[in-house]
């Protein structure tokens, strides 16, 4: 297995730089929760951002997707510098994300969740879709037929129909990926993907991950805290503590790293 | 081509798949052949498109070097290309064997190794890395064709293929061979070697056992007769395509009589699938049916009170009546009125749930049922029915007849089938479904098969006067207790397991002086019990290990004890002592077959200290025990087990 986790890693082929986070920081008020970031984010590479509890890292993906507005530093994508930027404008330039804590519809089923996220490259209006006629019609067609894939993909069709408020946490963290693909992302942020989440949960949700990496090859950033899995799974790890960046590398360089030890186990002052 | 179909299928000996599927090509080439749900939506092919696929892929293969006489495995759930796969090393003149799929790298490794498999057809990246792994020790394995393409576009190892590619080569090479393969098929025959299935075996390794065409569609085409089994039979294939009775089924019934199978979407989806199928034809092994019986339970329990009433009335008729109704037995108005009123509200919602509303003919098979269950699914109006047979018999040795159903009896004699038993009660059978050999062991098949071709089932049983077959136990099995009596420890676990807060049961006898079990509780019926009781548990052994638990399979196992005594060749076996398990018996350790049978071997050597626990009055008992989870990862439980005493009853030595 791990021999041919190997051949995966090695076979692929990663691209330029996607996505650059120059010199970000980030206050509320008076708390500053990010200083001076920088890392670069390079096409169809797995990416991990890991630290401890508080160390930035949901923010600093909030910076990515535009959600926070970060009060000094740029953010380069795709060749286009900007400041300021709205999520549905990240989402129409295909970045996509899941949440730490799970953000579904709960009352409306697998199928209807996974389609909203084709929410954004629907092209008729909510009037052509709410008649459902004609070229609505074959519109919802190929998306149904795209998002049976993604279940397909995900392995969830056992739960096609039932309401995402009844699966178990681990299935429900499934459909939120679901979701995020429905949205066909060049770049997916992932915030943790695997918490609460059991050994055999874990071990599903890394194939996916990075099954996604390899057949769609969507660029991934994701936070996590299972070391075991950012060392398996990333090619390469930015580590934060208190807001900024400690240090950053490919896995092995990282876990060799004096500071995220010492970040990670903590250091002994006598 | 399409002359030289014609030309092939105009023999007069439809001996083969391969000439049966040409066959209905020809005279039914519209009419679906298998369907697969895919992407959510039903997808059909016809017969004469399975033809184009089965012959591209056949070229496919013979392209890449696969000779007549070649084995092929096929490793996969149930898909229609792995189906297809079977009958095309059979057009190329090789030999399918299909493999179980869930069985670790190491078992395929002695089947891989053992039937000198060159090439293998499997389903996706989980078994394309198990046989690379495979690879490494069986070297002689050369080509690995898969149907689903991913995860595996970075794997450039050359001797990968991916399915659609294979069938292009192999139109190409049909094209440039004309001819070749369907003169393959013509010179088929059906004494040749057809398959060749592992049998899982409760002892050693697994064995091949190779049967021929002739075993396969001279059984399929004789119980499909007896069934009035037709071409518009829809039958849904979801059991492992390695074990025969997928085989016979979904396989050589479905060619001989030109039927229909539908793949589920996947294994979790079977439910569902068969709802929207409707199957006609339906086979499950008991605990499917048992399943199925404690989900229905459950269910109602948490169901509305009118509903509950309603259920309630109308099972209590259907037990009452409904199995006369259904063997076209005389029922007197009131009671034809009330079930038709409960075929109306009951009977006929719940089937349509369970999808068995179309289902003319059903069986179980493998193990005994339960009374209770079997009548249940009887009262319902569901012709559900009991065979009895083996990978080496092609399947079937006895079945029931329509009308004459009867649950503790395994049936008549199947069509062409000759059964005996033998002075130390083993029942031994001859038919043409006896398989030929088992491949390269010479010694295990003089062992089993005599001279004159009969069969060793390694089964005890006898025939009532009504000429059904009943099987008590396996013959190794039947022990005596200290003092003489008959000790069928299977017979005991059969009656406790029909419980359905039991879910395994091993008990032990043989040369003591009582009777004591070994318990598993069934997680899902107990649990959702002890959930209404407002008991808090935080998993399987924490439950197992509370005392209202066991004071539930206490009255359990007292009620068999009570059921005991009226038998006087088995009052002796009534349950003097149990415990219960601290976890569940698990194929993973080894403690069961892939079939879920309990190894007794095994279990009788890794709770040796229990055993003795039972016997020397002990009321707890101390384990550690090492687990295996299902990363590879081992583990140990700890826990104390308490060793309940039960309820017996002294029955009278019968006076003489």
């Amino acid at each position: 297995m791990t021999e041919t986790a190997q051949q995966m890693t090695s076979a692929k082929k990663i691209g330029d730089v996607v996505l650059a986070v120059d010199n970000i920081s980030l206050s509320f008020g008076g708390v500053r929760a990010l200083s001076d970031i920088s890392f670069q984010v390079r096409e169809h590479q797995v990416l991990s951002i890991i630290g401890p509890n508080g160390a930035g890292k949901s923010s600093l993906l909030n910076v990515i997707n535009g959600f926070y507005h970060p009060q000094e530093g740029t953010i380069t994508y795709r060749g286009v510098t900007r400041k300021q930027m709205k999520p549905h404008q990240a989402a129409r330039q295909g970045i996509a994300r899941t949440f730490q804590n799970i953000a579904l519809f709960k009352g409306m089923s697998t199928l209807d969740n996974i389609m909203t996220g084709r929410n954004t490259i629907m092209t008729r209006n909510v009037l052509w879709q709410a008649l459902r006629v004609g070229p609505a019609l074959q519109e919802e067609l190929a998306h149904r037929h795209r998002v049976e894939e993604i279940i397909d993909f995900l392995e969830i069709e056992h739960i096609r129909k039932t309401p995402v408020g009844k699966l178990p946490y681990g299935l429900q963290k499934r459909v939120e990926l679901g979701r995020a693909l429905a949205a066909e992302p060049s770049m997916l942020l992932l915030d943790e993907p695997m918490a609460g989440m059991n050994v055999e949960e874990k071990q599903d949700m890394s194939r996916f991950v990075l099954d996604v990496n390899s057949e769609f090859g969507t660029t991934i950033v994701l936070i996590e805290h299972d070391m075991g899995v950012v060392m398996d799974i990333s090619d390469y790890v930015v580590v934060l503590d208190y807001g900024r960046k400690i240090g950053d590398g490919l896995p092995d360089e990282v876990r060799s790293n004096q500071d995220v030890i010492d970040a990670y186990l903590g250091v002994s002052h006598d | 081509m399409s002359a030289n179909l014609e030309a092939a299928s105009g023999s007069p000996q439809l001996d083969t798949f391969p000439k049966l599927l040409l066959e209905h090509a020809r005279t039914r080439a519209d009419r679906p052949a298998i369907r697969e749900k895919d992407f959510g939506i039903w997808q059909t092919s016809t017969w004469s498109q399975v033809r184009d696929e089965v012959m591209a892929l056949a070229g496919g293969l013979a392209a890449l070097g696969f000779q007549p006489g070649d084995k092929l495995a096929i490793v996969g759930d149930n898909r229609p290309q792995l189906y297809w796969a079977m009958v095309a090393a059979q057009v190329v003149g090789g030999i399918p064997v299909p493999v179980y799929q869930d069985s670790v790298a190491d078992e395929m490794q002695y089947i891989f190794d053992h039937a000198s498999i060159r090439f293998a057809v499997v389903e996706n990246q989980e078994q394309v890395d198990k046989m690379l792994e495979v690879q490494q020790a069986c070297p002689a394995l050369e080509h690995i064709i898969y149907e689903e393409t991913r995860g595996l576009s970075d794997y450039d190892q050359p001797f990968l293929h991916s399915y659609v590619d294979v069938q292009q080569q192999g139109r190409d090479w049909n094209r440039d061979h004309a001819g070749e393969l369907e003169q393959r098929i013509t010179a088929g025959q059906g004494s040749d070697l057809g398959i060749m299935l592992y049998t899982s075996g409760t002892t050693g390794r697994p064995k091949g056992v190779e049967l021929s065409f002739d075993n396969l569609v001279i059984t399929a085409r004789n119980t499909a007769e007896f069934d009035h089994l037709t071409a518009d039979e829809d039958m849904v294939s979801y059991l492992p395509m390695a074990w025969v009775g997928d085989c016979i089924f979904s396989v050589a019934q479905a060619y001989v009589c030109g039927f229909c199978i539908n793949c589920p979407e996947s294994s979790d989806t079977v439910l569902t699938d068969m709802r929207e199928i409707g199957p006609t034809y339906f086979f499950a092994p008991p605990p499917v049916f048992e399943n199925l019986l404690t989900t229905v339970t459950i269910r109602i329990e948490d169901a509305g009170w009118i509903k509950q009433w309603l259920y309630r009335h109308f099972m209590g008729v259907a037990r009452r009546v409904g199995v006369q109704i259904l063997d076209g037995e005389q029922v007197g108005l009131g009671d034809r009125l009330q079930y038709f009123l409960g075929e109306l509200f009951i009977y006929g919602p719940l089937k349509n749930v369970l999808g068995f509303s179309k289902v003319r003919v059903a069986y179980t098979a493998g193990e005994a049922i339960g009374p209770e269950i079997f009548d249940f699914y009887r009262g319902l109006g569901m012709n559900i029915k009991q065979l009895y047979g083996q990978t080496e018999a092609a399947v079937f040795i006895t079945m029931h007849p329509d009308g004459q159903v009867k649950p503790d009896t395994v049936g008549v004699p199947a069509p062409g089938v000759e059964v005996e038993i033998a002075d130390n009660g083993e029942v031994l059978y001859r038919s043409p479904g006896v398989f030929i050999r088992y491949h390269k062991n010479d010694e295990a098949t003089a062992e089993t098969k005599t001279a004159e071709g009969w069969v060793h089932t390694g089964d005890a049983g006898y025939f009532g006067d009504d000429g059904h077959l009943r099987i008590i136990d396996r013959a190794k099995d039947v022990g005596k207790l200290n003092d003489g009596s008959m000790f069928a420890p299977k017979y005991l676990e059969n009656k406790l397991k029909f419980f359905p807060q039991i879910k395994e049961v091993v008990t032990f006898g043989h040369e003591r002086d009582s009777v004591t079990a070994f318990i598993n509780i069934d997680l899902e019926a107990v649990g959702n019990w002890a959930e209404r009781q407002g008991l808090a548990y935080s998993g399987y052994t924490d439950l197992a290990g509370q005392q209202v638990v066991y004071d539930v399979i206490q009255k359990c196992i007292e009620k068999v004890n009570v059921d005991l005594t009226s038998d006087p060749h088995l009052s002796g076996s009534q349950i003097h002592r149990f415990l219960i398990l601290h976890k569940e018996l698990d194929a993973d350790d080894g403690e069961l077959t892939r079939t879920r049978k309990v190894r007794r071997r095994i279990i009788a050597e890794r709770y040796g200290d229990l055993i003795e626990a039972l016997y020397d009055g002990r009321d707890q008992v101390h384990v550690e025990a090492e687990v295996t989870f299902e990363d590879g990862r081992k583990g140990k439980i700890v826990a104390d087990l308490a060793i309940r005493d039960t309820k017996t009853t002294q029955v009278p030595a019968a006076a003489a």
